[in-house]
This record gives C-alpha cells, sequence and structure tokens, in this order.
C-alpha cells in the first residue's frame, strides 16, 4: 500500500493555533453530523409517512403492537398518574393555604394534570417502557440482519415494523393520557379531600370553575403528537443501531433521551399554538386562571 | 476471465446468458471496500467467492440484491439495472432472490413455521392448509422432521437454523440464491450436509447460486466456477480486488502466492503485515 506523499512546504500548525483548528475542525464536524443525522432522520419520517397513506400494514402486525403500546401500559401510567396527582397536592397545598386560597387546590390540581402533566407524564412513561423496547427490538433484529432479511424476502421493513408501531402510539397514546388524567384527578381528589380536609364541594366547584373542555382536548391533542415522535424516533434509533450489545443498548438509551427532548421541544410549542388558538376563538379567556 | 467449464456437479442445462452482471461497482462506506468490481453470473451457474474476512465478499453479495446502494457502478440483473428500480419495483423483483444469512436471520419472535411461511404469507393470497403444506415439504428437503414447526428459533442448534433459513430462501423458488458463509460455525458433518443441500438445490431447480465463504472443502464440493477477492488495503496499486477467477481444478494450480496462501490455509507473511499495520 502507498503512502501519502508529504509535502515538505507546509508547516503544520503548532500551539495555540493547532489547538484552534483542532477546535474549530471538530465543532465543524459535530455542526455537519448534526445536520446529516437530521436530515436521514428527515427522509425515514418521509418514508414512513409515505407507506403509512399508501399501504397499510397487514392486521396481523398491527395487533400485537397494540396491545404492547396500550394494554401493557395501562397499569404503570395510572399508577403514576395517581401519585402525581398527590404530589401536586401536597406540594401546592401549604403554598395555598399561606395565601387562604387551598379551596381552589382543585382547579389548580386538576388544570396542571389535564393540560400539562397529565400528557407529559403519559408520553414520558411510554418513552421509557416502550419506545426503549422498539429500539432495542428493532436494533436487535438490524444487528442480527434480521432487517434485512425481511428487505431480501421483498417485504418493505418500514411498512412492516415501523408503521404498525406509529399506529399504535398515535392511537393509543390519548388513551393513555386519559388514564393518567383520570387517575391524577382522582389521586389528588383523595389527597386534598381525604388527608388535608378540604371541603369536597369547593374543591370540585374550583375545578369546574377553571378546567374547561378545550383544556382536556389541548391535552389530547398534545398526546398525538407525543406519541408520533415517540414511535419515529424509536424506531429511527433502532434501524440505525451499531453493532453488538454496546449498540444495542446505546439505540435503547439514546430512544428514551431524544424522545424525553421531544416531548419537552414539542410541548412548549404546542403550548403556545394552543393557546393561541383559544385567545383566537375566545378573546377574552374566560375558563383560563 | 477464464471460461465457464462445469464439472464438479451434474449439470442439467448449460449456462445463458448472463442472469447478473456487475459494472465498475465500488463500494464506501467510512473507506471504500469494493473497487471497480467487474462480475458477470451466467443463469445456472453455482459461483462460489472465496476472499480473507473483511475483502467485501458478504458487501458485494448484498449489493447484488440492492441492500446495499453502491458508491459508482451498476448491477444488471436480467439484464434490468437494479440501481435505478424504486423501492416497490426493487421489492417485487426481490421475491425472484433466495438469501440465506450467515447465521439464518430466523425472526425470534415467529415459530419455525411462521419463519418458512412468511414470504407467502406477505406476497401470495393462498389457502392456510396449502401453505402448511410447502413449509412442510421445504422442511423435509433441508431434512427437518414436522416437529420443529412449532419451535422458535431459539430453540434450534445452529445447523438446523441454517437449514431453516435454506427452507425460507427457497420457498418461494427463487432464481437466484445467495448463500452468506453457509458452513461457518458449523462441524465438519454438518457443513457436508450444507454443503450437500447447496447441491441438491442446484439438482432439483434450475437455479443461479452464489456462494460466500473462507470454506475450501466447501469451493471445491459445490462451485462451478471460484472467485477470489483480495481486500483493497492488499492490492497493489491499481490491482483488481478480483485475483482469481476460475474453476475449481483451475484454483489448485494457480500459482498467485496469496492465492496458494489461502488455499492452503497457510499464514505466509500475514502475521508480519499484521503487526506491521499495527506499528
Amino acid at each position: 500500500m502507498s503512502s501519502a506523499p508529504v509535502n515538505p512546504t507546509v508547516d503544520e500548525p503548532r500551539g495555540f493555533t493547532a489547538w484552534f483548528v483542532e477546535l474549530v475542525s471538530n465543532w465543524g464536524r459535530t455542526v455537519i453530523d448534526n445536520i446529516s443525522a437530521l436530515g436521514a432522520f428527515s427522509i425515514f419520517v418521509g418514508r414512513t409517512l409515505k407507506w403509512l397513506f399508501s399501504r397499510l400494514p397487514q392486521r396481523g402486525t398491527i395487533w400485537p403492537n397494540f396491545y404492547t403500546v396500550g394494554v401493557s401500559s395501562l397499569p404503570v401510567v395510572a399508577l403514576t398518574g395517581t401519585f402525581i396527582g398527590m404530589v401536586l397536592a401536597v406540594q401546592s397545598y401549604f403554598q395555598f393555604r399561606q395565601l387562604g386560597l387551598e379551596t381552589r387546590l382543585g382547579g389548580v390540581i386538576n388544570m396542571t394534570l389535564v393540560r400539562e402533566l397529565g400528557p407529559v407524564l403519559a408520553a414520558t412513561m411510554l418513552a421509557g417502557r416502550v419506545g426503549s423496547a422498539m429500539a432495542a427490538e428493532l436494533g436487535t433484529m438490524r444487528v442480527t440482519e434480521q432487517i434485512d432479511a425481511l428487505s431480501a424476502m421483498g417485504s418493505n421493513p418500514i411498512r412492516y415494523l415501523v408503521v404498525p408501531r406509529l399506529l399504535a402510539c398515535f392511537f393509543l397514546i390519548p388513551t393513555l393520557t386519559i388514564m393518567a388524567d383520570f387517575m391524577g384527578v382522582a389521586g389528588g381528589h383523595f389527597y386534598s379531600v381525604n388527608v388535608l380536609d378540604i371541603d369536597i364541594h369547593h374543591y370540585w366547584h374550583n375545578s369546574a370553575k377553571f378546567v374547561s373542555t378545550f383544556d382536556l382536548f389541548a391535552g389530547l391533542i398534545k398526546s398525538v403528537f407525543f406519541g408520533s415522535a415517540i414511535a419515529l424516533v424509536s424506531c429511527y434509533q433502532g434501524f440505525n443501531c451499531t453493532a453488538g450489545a454496546e449498540g444495542v443498548g446505546r439505540a435503547s438509551t439514546a430512544a428514551f433521551v431524544y424522545s424525553f427532548v421531544a416531548i419537552l421541544v414539542l410541548d412548549l410549542f404546542l403550548g403556545i399554538t394552543l393557546d393561541s388558538i383559544y385567545f383566537t376563538i375566545w378573546p377574552d379567556g374566560t375558563s383560563l386562571v | 476471465m477464464t471460461e465457464f467449464a462445469p464439472n464438479t456437479i451434474e449439470q442439467f442445462f448449460e449456462p445463458q446468458e448472463p442472469l447478473v452482471e456487475v459494472r465498475d461497482l465500488t463500494v464506501a462506506f467510512d473507506e471504500v471496500v469494493l473497487r471497480d468490481i467487474n462480475l458477470t453470473i451466467p443463469a445456472g451457474q453455482t459461483l462460489v467467492l472465496l476472499g480473507e474476512s473483511g475483502c467485501g465478499k458478504t458487501v458485494l453479495m448484498k449489493s447484488i440484491i440492492g441492500l446495499i446502494k453502491p458508491t459508482r457502478g451498476e448491477v444488471f440483473f436480467d439484464s434490468g439495472n437494479i440501481n435505478k428500480l424504486t423501492d416497490a419495483q426493487l421489492s417485487q423483483l426481490r421475491l425472484r432472490f433466495g438469501f440465506v444469512f450467515q447465521n439464518a436471520a430466523l425472526f425470534d419472535s415467529m415459530t419455525i413455521g411462521q419463519n418458512v411461511a412468511f414470504p407467502l404469507m406477505q406476497h401470495h393470497r393462498m389457502k392456510k392448509e396449502d401453505i402448511q403444506e410447502m413449509v412442510l415439504a421445504r422442511l423435509s428437503e433441508v431434512g427437518l422432521p414436522d416437529s420443529v414447526v412449532f419451535k422458535k428459533p431459539a430453540e434450534l442448534s445452529g445447523g438446523m437454523r441454517k437449514r431453516v433459513g435454506l427452507a425460507r430462501a427457497l420457498i418461494m423458488n427463487p432464481e437466484l440464491i445467495m448463500y452468506d458463509e453457509p458452513t461457518t460455525g458449523l462441524d465438519p458433518i454438518m457443513s457436508d450436509v450444507i454443503n450437500e443441500l447447496i447441491i441438491r438445490t442446484r439438482r432439483r431447480n434450475p437455479v443461479t447460486s452464489i456462494v460466500v465463504t473462507h470454506d475450501m472443502a466447501t469451493a471445491r464440493k459445490v462451485a462451478d466456477r471460484i472467485v477470489m477477492m483480495l481486500p483493497l488495503p492488499r492490492t497493489r496499486d491499481g490491482e483488481n480486488q478480483i485475483i482469481f477467477d476460475g474453476t475449481p481444478d483451475e484454483i489448485d494450480s494457480c500459482r498467485d502466492r496469496r492465492v496458494r496462501q489461502f488455499v492452503n490455509g497457510e499464514a505466509g507473511e500475514r502475521l508480519m503485515e499484521l503487526r506491521a499495520a499495527i506499528g
């Protein structure tokens, strides 16, 4: 093998210059890598949407994913929702009591749950429980050539593996969110009324006053975006898994981390957008605190 | 290129027009793996691709069925350029291929029966009874009993998994079947069973085969033609990566030192080269 020719007239940078050149070079490489990854993810999403709207997968591939995403996730979402409702009551009570507003606890707890914590909590649990598992499963299929085998047999891996997972997350995360909302509301009620002795009439009167139907729907609309992001990010990580056990572990971790970041970023922008829609429809904003 | 001279197994038909043609194929990932590969495979031929690990044999085979997109160059199957096909067209074309993966690549979540039936379930509307009959027939052809149908891949030995992989590849009656290191990791007896199955498959169906292997016993037994490749860093300046193309008899009389080393399984100066590469 021939070695690269050496040009004696070009001096290698040294000291600060070398450090600076390396810094700029590394920074540039990171930017290029991230732009490439974003481009690859966009192509992946585009292909998934193309298959989603052109030819649906067979029923046999859809139901197992619906079961995993919906039925299997329900208990853990219900449990965490209950505790979040109670924790909200504990944390808010002393602040509100100092202001003499403890009867308004119901409004604050329930509004926070249906608009923010319910959808975000359900999505976080889904990302941790299902997203990581999707990335690990698809990653293992990638490294053991099962995805190549699918392609080699004339089946499209995106249609067969990604579309059913996306559909499951898209359709079932609203039900998980409703469960998280309901159990959180129940947990908040239990702790406020039974432990903190807040009057039940005032608790529910303020809840009804502050929480509107729009708040509930805003939470559900957010959840649909969260579910889609979790499925796409996790499947992308699985499909691009590097070889070996370490690669699968890394894909699984990355699936959760990027899904969580996507949930928070989407939460911010969807919150702003939904508020704008709300104030456009009801300019006086009567039902918002 | 040495002319095709079948003399290792019984021939049922003469070679015809090229079924596969690779033109100036270059594939690069972080580094260039294949450079300007040219290869023509006539219909009905069993071609064995030999070469040391990392020389790009599997990459070449996966490029032929479009699993890896070439950086440069073209692959023709049955006179059609597969690099110009859409995803849907390529999926349709792949129904004419069978691929036996190195570790079988069976779907863990499915039973053996479901694995073998998978291509039929995906691409044909057939009665369950007919599919079941075909699955059992294919399993029987590769010497597996009906009782494995309900087992999961993890419950089978390596040799059995490879035979299931072969049964799955054969279920669609492919025109081109590719074997990626079919005997790697198997004991000598099971290796010979796989070799026999490759030969019987060829006898039973008019199929073109590409076999990637390190195993000279396999190469000698199943090949009509042997092509030996060299890893790109080991080639001399401007040298083609394909350093041998001929019959099994011709490889035994080849005088190229690198071919002789591979055929005889001798390390030669490779140990020194590897040490030098580490520095």
